[in-house]
């Protein structure tokens, strides 16, 4: 129930690939083996990046993330926009917006 | 003998997962600045070459985070990434451990790190192997700063630890090259992904370049993160390998692709 756990599942997916196939099979059996909150497990079920990226995770697990889950780069950038639009903004971590979300530095 | 090569250059997975995306005009001169240095470091003849890399939770995460870390592992393998997202297929880099041993434990004279026998390569080092390795033909023996979890280790640590992988090279028979890889300023995998802070990348490069040490230290995280992003963090590398070079450096190529997320950077060290 904790930034800590999410990411520690996301990192446990990103580097184990028994973690990515038990993850594919039956998402929930997976997430049950960590202690999430309510909101954490259905943005992990759901593959919910926007609400990901602002209960903060780290940008460097949560790209590999949205990599395992077929999701293009610039869908991906959008996505956490869209979950900003939708959540507010980033809660922890240091990997806060700080461009506006109508903006596309690199054009996507 | 004394380290034989140290150089510099930036790793971020777009390098190669987005290659396609960035404009050749842009991304030539820099992929053929990788490859001067690719000769330069195979010119200086190389039994291993330190690749201190600021990894991205590939090997390391915060229930056991070292500041620093250095391989002692027969081979390494890599990417952890999906190769077709990172465009670099998989490969098993060879190790050497009775070399890693000697120099984890001349630098632990002055610099507590973490070893590790069992490594897994990230973008952090496949993406540079990628240019300066081609053919996998080098020993390699990774390192590496924690640049991601705060706490981070402060930047005069980073520099110690530079001077201790010189002092550990240089104590060995073998000839050891030094490759550091980071990004200056730059905000990757955010919404920010692109947003480069190019006169904030030149002052540091100048600094870096020329060896001064006094304005390399006095960066702040805080300012830091403010005008260089939670990447701009990966400096500890540069000043690494400025602390083990001790000599003045040579910019081949440093140009802003907003596709790549980085200010794309390949120096090398004059070894003094």
């Amino acid at each position: 129930m904790s930034l800590y756990t999410v990411q520690k599942l996301l990192y446990t997916l990103n580097r184990d690939d028994a973690a990515k196939a038990e993850f594919k099979a039956v998402p929930s059996t997976f997430a049950n083996r960590f202690n999430l909150s309510d909101e954490e497990r259905a943005a992990i079920l759901e593959r919910d990046i926007g609400k990901l990226y602002v209960l903060g995770v780290n940008g460097q697990i949560l790209m590999h993330f949205a990599a395992l889950c077929g999701i293009e780069w610039a869908d991906y950038l959008q996505l956490m926009r869209d979950g900003v639009i939708k959540y507010g903004p980033v809660r922890e971590g240091v990997y806060a917006m700080t461009t506006q979300t109508n903006e596309k530095v690199a054009g996507v | 003998m004394p380290l034989v090569f140290a150089g510099a250059c930036s790793h971020a997975p777009g390098i190669t997962g987005r290659r396609k995306l960035a404009p050749k005009e842009l991304s030539k001169p820099f992929y053929d600045a990788y490859g001067e240095m690719r000769d330069a470091l195979h010119e200086a003849r190389p039994d291993a070459v330190i690749v201190l890399a600021a990894e991205h939770f590939a090997n390391f995460f915060m229930n056991n985070m070292p500041a620093f870390a250095i391989g002692m592992g027969e081979s390494y393998s890599g990417p952890i990434e999906d190769p077709a997202w990172l465009g670099i297929p998989l490969r098993t880099a060879r190790g050497d451990v009775a070399l890693s041993r000697r120099i984890i434990i001349e630098a632990q004279q002055t610099v507590d790190v973490a070893y590790c026998e069992e490594w897994q390569f990230d973008h952090g080092i496949m993406v540079p192997l990628h240019f300066l390795d081609p053919d996998n033909e080098l020993t390699i023996i990774p390192a590496n700063i924690n640049c991601q979890g705060p706490p981070l280790t402060p930047l005069h640590r980073a520099w110690a630890f530079g001077e201790a992988l010189r002092r550990a090279a240089d104590s060995v028979p073998e000839r050891i090259a030094l490759i550091a890889t980071g990004g200056i300023s730059h905000w990757p995998a955010t919404p920010d992904s692109g947003k480069i802070n190019e006169a904030w990348d030149r002052e540091f490069l100048r600094n870096f370049l020329k060896q001064d040490k006094q304005a390399m230290l006095a960066y702040s995280d805080e300012a830091t993160l403010r005008d260089a992003g939670q990447g701009g963090f990966e400096i500890r590398v540069f000043l690494a390998a400025a602390a083990a070079a001790r000599g003045k450096g040579t910019l081949r190529h440093y140009a802003p692709i907003p596709i790549f997320a980085v200010g794309c950077t390949v120096a090398e060290l004059e070894v003094a």
